[in-house]
């Protein structure tokens, strides 16, 4: 720890993408202050440029915009847009950091971002944003939900800055007179504590290598410009068009692997993890936007390792009809003067086909570019041979220098999901550095006052969303903004482009100011991603946060109809329900409880004690428990990692880390037995054998309970004698047991438990530990034969170099699908694997002197009575359903409760380990404040109606209700009423349900509102 | 019945109202005719809000919470499901078939329940127009 250090509380942050916006959103909460250094001109990164994400087709933007306004307004976070690291000195704990921030040419506290000086730009150019496909201005935003909301000139191209007295036009027309044609650079000097790189990556260019006819055949893409293309914001407003004539696609394929797994062509040896997924989800997309497309996906392996992503595939392959077509294409080719595509390729059963298609899409992979290479020199930090971040396993955002930090696509090609992880897996390495507690954190930003709107007449705001044209495609928005207007109540209505922009943000606190609007209605998408933003926006424009409304028009209409008329009549009934729920709204005032400043952290395996060691290291108490009778879980049956760590020696020192740190009170052979309580304020009771119950206090918990093996009940598994589980054979290897000495002939097979009925899902570590086993045995006698039957070889990012070395080593992958599972007998002590190969074309028998079965992971037992105590969901497969799949992978809808390691998912130690310290900053955002706001839902008793029937005390699941008597009568009988422990009622509102005679209201949810609903809902 | 029925859906915020927000995120497609009144727990809603809802002209009313043993709230479902006999008697004292209310289950990942659901339901009140 650097405590005495004078920069202790500042952090640079590099790159402004989700997993730099992750990072500093932790960060800033926990109050430490961030510089966001972005070098274009707004954060927000690659995720901004996306139409959908996968697995749950999340409208990108709309996820993303949330956390970019967060950050915006953020009063720990600064952003330094146009801006480079040009230069850092100084050790951990004390870094001097020089910036150079290019010229914007706009001065931003003047631009009002009207838009004007773009519509008069004469200078056209491709946009970068569009990947190309669009053009944009000289003069430009980088797009319309960018933060800060700032235009730019782009130096390279405008007219005026080359040839001086030159157009100008921009100048005339800005009213607010913010262009400065003679801005200059700018020298930044930052005192920093810790740094994060967080750069990001480039998408490959498939230019050069030619074969693909990219750049030559206008209707070869790459997938990022069919992101565009499907965008609302795209050039074609999502209708997808061919480039060369405008003509509607009804043809599409897809070639994977383009600048991934392919040294020759692209000198990228690895994989780049994401490419399978985003090629399945955009043929997914494609045919929603034409219906009856035809879409073919051309790939090596399929590699859909991640939560719910096997389950996506099956559904693009039965109900969206999306062909797989498992075979390399080496070239495309023209094949007429109209621009269609002519594919070669020789398809499973081995034949030579020929397809013509309308548009190719080449799946390109990520790299790390010069820019990031440069950064890394820089910060003096090595890369791997493909020029990532080098990281270890146990340590998977930790530079090679101290104090100093990697995560996201820098340090490895990754999804958004686990960017996001390391992004708040950096936060938690870096507070666990400078481990600044919450007594020296600044106070939390301000509000404006807030105006007393309890006496003033209901006066709404109604702003339609057009979500891009996630909404305006289906509902006549303007007939609803008209038809809103003239709602009882309601005084000023709007539509925006993204209401959750932080330009919208502006422009709604500008109308409450101005109309002095007391009620906000957002005709947008679902309040459960939503409100928390808009609560906010109505705080800083002087309101109460609960005078808000959301009418769901996205989620449950438009993206749910298709008719016009029909939608747009709903979006107007759903508008009408909210401005009658909201006429009666009133100011709630959330209320403070002081929060308990211990964690703790259930499970002592290599993610629970990872957890419990970055909590006490930031100085907080831990409490780890245990059911068995030692620490390290799973991780004590691996040898190594798959960059080669070995694996004993580190979970050791983990286990004596954890076992001195004076913060940590470990409970081994330990269970929670009960657990109640909310955020800032659990009580759980550990009950141990042979001890005495005792209760522990704790503001939040890390479930870090783990997975377990599968047993497989085929493969003649515990009837042959020779046919062993991954794990065994580990442990028979290890002891150099003689079958596995002797042995001349081993046979792996994959998915073994995994990715079919009932455990439709892959368990991430099984293809690289085959591989791993199979290169060891090869080493040990190259005279060995060793075969693994695999469905798709999964070893994603740079474990493809284990595959590749193995394929070198002579180790032989054959194929074979779910229809076809090898067969392994045993005659006369010789085991015998029949498998069908797909190279041959014809069945071969293998004589195996050991087969060794890789074996799914599963959830364990346990975890379905510890989902009860805290009521946390499981998803189908058993394992702990996160919060949101992308952005909150660590988090459970429940505050205060958070999940690391196997028991979200199956995954290697690395990813564990980031979950396990994201789990960890995620967890300190709450542990740094001296008290949390709860819900300002909460039961709220009437005194006039109630009579004190108690049905309500009885109901209550949380025992927050109780009877007082508050006089006597005339016959000196009691008087008697409810009243309400508010820190302990939930706003679940059972009482409400259950009062015969109207006596207790949630509010935000009263019986009156509720009733009003009803009413707008049927008044047609 | 000339016109599409009508029904009001009631959702608890943590299961079958993220189910709704999913049916979208899936572009799965349902009837048009339902309109959901967000709760926080299935227990929350009274029996005299499904008795106004028909009696206001609804042509159906749904209660849809978490699975059973899933409720956010420990057992809010559970006192839903006890008082739904309640609200049947009550229905059939005010003259409304019982077939105009239901209650469902289903979790936040079941977006194809979700739009079961509400397809059974207009069916069902579909149904009885025509036999009324
Ligand atoms: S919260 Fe869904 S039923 Fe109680």
């Amino acid at each position: 720890m650097l405590r005495d250090s004078m920069n202790v509380g500042a952090v640079l942050i590099v790159g402004g993408g989700v997993t730099g916006m992750q990072a500093a959103l932790d960060l800033a909460e926990s109050g430490y202050y961030v510089y966001l250094v972005e070098k274009s001109g707004a954060i927000g990164g690659a995720m901004a440029q996306l139409d959908k994400t996968f697995p749950t087709n999340d409208c990108s933007m709309c996820i993303l915009a949330p956390k970019m306004v967060e950050c915006g307004r953020h009063a720990n976070i600064e952003i330094l847009t146009l801006s480079d690291v040009t230069d850092i000195s100084g050790t951990a704990g004390n870094f001097q950091v020089s910036i150079n921030q290019r010229p914007r040419y706009v001065d931003p506290e003047k631009c009002i971002a009207c838009g004007v000086c773009t519509d008069n730009c004469p200078q056209l150019v491709d946009s970068d944003y569009d990947a190309k496909t669009g053009k944009r201005k000289s003069i430009y935003v980088k797009y319309a939900q960018a933060v800060p909301l700032k235009y730019q000139i782009d130096p390279h191209s405008c007219i005026r800055l080359n040839k001086p007295g030159k157009c100008g036009i921009c100048e005339e027309v800005c009213v607010a007179n913010a262009i400065r044609f003679d801005d200059a650079a700018k020298k930044r000097k930052l005192a920093v504590g810790a740094i994060i790189l967080a750069p990001g990556y480039e998408a490959f260019d498939p230019t050069a290598a030619g074969v693909w006819g990219y750049g030559r055949l206008p209707n070869v893409i790459t997938s990022l410009q069919l992101e565009r293309y499907l965008s609302a914001t795209g050039p074609t407003a999502g209708r997808l068009l061919r480039p060369s004539d405008n003509k509607p696609v009804r043809k599409i394929a897809f070639l994977q692997c383009v600048g991934s797994r392919d040294e020759n062509l692209c000198g990228n040896g690895y994989c780049s993890s994401v490419c399978c997924m985003y090629a399945i989800k955009e043929a997914v997309i494609a045919r929603q936007h034409v219906p009856g497309l035809s879409a073919a996906i051309y790939y090596m392996d399929m590699r859909t390792h991640g939560k719910d992503f096997d389950t996506y595939m099956e559904k693009a392959k039965t109900e969206s009809g999306v062909r797989f077509i498992r075979c390399r294409v080496h070239g495309v080719e023209p094949y007429s003067r109209n621009g269609d595509l002519r594919l070669h390729y020789i398809n499973e059963e081995g034949r030579q086909v020929e397809e013509l298609f309308d548009m190719v899409v080449l799946s390109v992979g990520l790299q790390i570019s010069t820019h990031i290479r440069e950064l890394a020199e820089i910060a003096g930090i090595q890369l791997s041979a493909s020029s990532f971040a080098s990281t270890s396993d146990f340590a998977p955002v930790t530079s090679s220098k101290e104090g100093i930090f990697a995560c996201g696509a820098f340090s490895g090609p990754k999804g958004i999901p686990q960017c996001v992880v390391e992004g708040s897996a950096a936060a938690a390495a870096v507070a666990g550095q400078l481990g600044l507690r919450c007594e020296e954190t600044p106070p939390l930003p301000e509000y404006p006052e807030e105006r007393n709107t309890s006496e003033e007449e209901a006066r709404i705001g109604v702003f339609i969303c057009h979500c891009g044209s996630n909404i305006s495609a289906v509902v006549d928005v303007a007939d609803v903004e008209e038809y809103a207007s003239g709602l009882p109540g309601v005084v000023h209505v709007e539509r925006n482009l993204f209401s959750c922009s932080q330009e919208t943000q502006d422009i709604l606190v500008d109308a409450i100011r101005q109309k002095q609007l007391n009620r906000v209605v957002i005709a947008a998408c679902t309040p459960r991603t939503h409100e928390p933003l808009f609560r906010e926006t109505l705080k800083s424009s002087g309101i109460n946060e609960y005078l808000l409304e959301m009418a769901n028009i996205r989620n449950h209409n438009s993206w749910v109809h298709d008719d016009t008329s029909q939608a747009t009549l709903k979006a107007k009934d759903l508008v009408r329900m909210a401005v009658a729920k909201v006429a009666t709204a009133e100011s709630l005032r959330p209320e403070a409880v002081p929060i308990t400043q211990r964690g703790l952290v259930i499970g002592g395996g290599i993610a629970g004690m990872t957890a419990a060691l970055n909590l006490a290291n930031q100085g907080y108490d831990v409490d780890l428990v245990e059911k068995s009778d030692r620490l390290g879980g799973n991780a004590l049956n691996l040898k190594h990692t798959y960059s080669g760590v070995h694996v004993p020696m580190q979970v050791a020192k983990l286990i004596d880390k954890v076992s001195v740190h004076d913060r940590i009170q470990l409970h081994i052979e330990t269970e929670v037995s009960k657990a109640k309580g909310f955020v800032g304020n659990f009580k759980s009771t550990l009950k141990t054998p042979g001890r005495k119950n005792r209760t522990i206090e704790h503001g939040v918990a890390i479930m870090a309970t783990g997975g377990q093996i599968f047993r497989p009940t085929e493969y003649g598994y515990k009837q042959i004698r020779c046919v062993v589980t991954s794990i065994e054979f580990e442990r028979l290897h290890e002891l150099k047991e003689k079958h596995v000495k002797q042995g001349k002939s081993f046979v792996f097979i994959q998915c073994v438990g995994s990715r079919e009925k009932g455990r439709m899902y892959c368990s991430k570590v099984c293809c690289t530990h085959s591989v791993q086993s199979a290169i060891e045995l090869k080493r040990e006698d190259p005279g060995r034969n060793v075969y693994i039957l695999y469905r798709d070889m999964r070893t994603y990012g740079e474990r493809e170099y284990l595959f590749k070395k193995a394929r070198e080593m002579g180790v032989v992958f054959i194929n074979y699908e779910l229809h076809g599972k090898p067969k392994v007998t045993e005659v006369d002590r010789q085991i015998n694997v029949d498998v069908w190969d797909h190279v041959l074309h014809r069945p071969v028998r293998i004589k195996a002197d050991m087969v060794v079965l890789a074996t799914a992971i599963v959830a364990n037992a346990e975890i379905d009575k510890l989902a009860q105590l805290y009521r946390i969901p499981l998803d189908e497969n058993g394992f702990y359903q996160e919060a949101h799949a992308k952005l909150r992978p660590v988090d459970f809808t429940t505050e205060g409760l958070f999940t690391a390691g196997l028991a979200q998912y199956p995954k290697p130690v690395d990813e564990s380990i980031a979950q396990a310290l994201a789990a960890s900053a995620r967890a300190t955002t709450l542990l740094s404040k001296k008290e949390v706001y709860l819900d300002g839902i909460k039961a709220v008793v009437n005194e006039h109606k109630c009579d004190g029937c108690a049905l309500c005390v009885d109901v209550c699941p949380y025992h927050a209700i109780e009877l007082i008597e508050i006089d006597r009568d005339k016959d000196d009988q009691p008087v008697k009423l409810v009243r309400i422990n508010s820190a302990q009622c939930k706003g679940c509102g059972m009482c409400q349900g259950t009062c015969p005679v109207r006596g207790v209201d949630v509010a935000g949810f009263t019986m009156e509102q509720l009733s009003h609903q009803i009413k707008a809902a049927l008044e047609i | 019945m000339d016109r599409e029925p009508i029904i009001i859906a009631f959702c608890c915020n943590w299961c079958s109202y993220a189910a709704a927000d999913l049916a979208g995120n899936s572009r799965l497609k349902y009837p048009p005719n339902v309109r959901i009144i967000r709760v926080m727990c299935s227990g929350m809603v009274h029996p005299e809000l499904v008795v106004e809802s028909l009696s206001q002209g609804a042509d159906g009313v749904m209660i849809m919470g978490c699975h059973i043993g899933e409720c956010h709230y420990i057992d809010g479902n559970q006192k839903a499901l006890a008082r739904s006999d309640m609200i049947t008697e009550l229905l059939e004292d005010f003259g409304f078939e019982e077939q105009r209310f239901g209650i469902f289950w289903l979790s936040s990942a079941e977006p194809e329940r979700f739009v079961e659901a509400v397809s059974d339901m207009t069916e069902r009140v579909k149904k009885l127009a025509q036999a009324g």
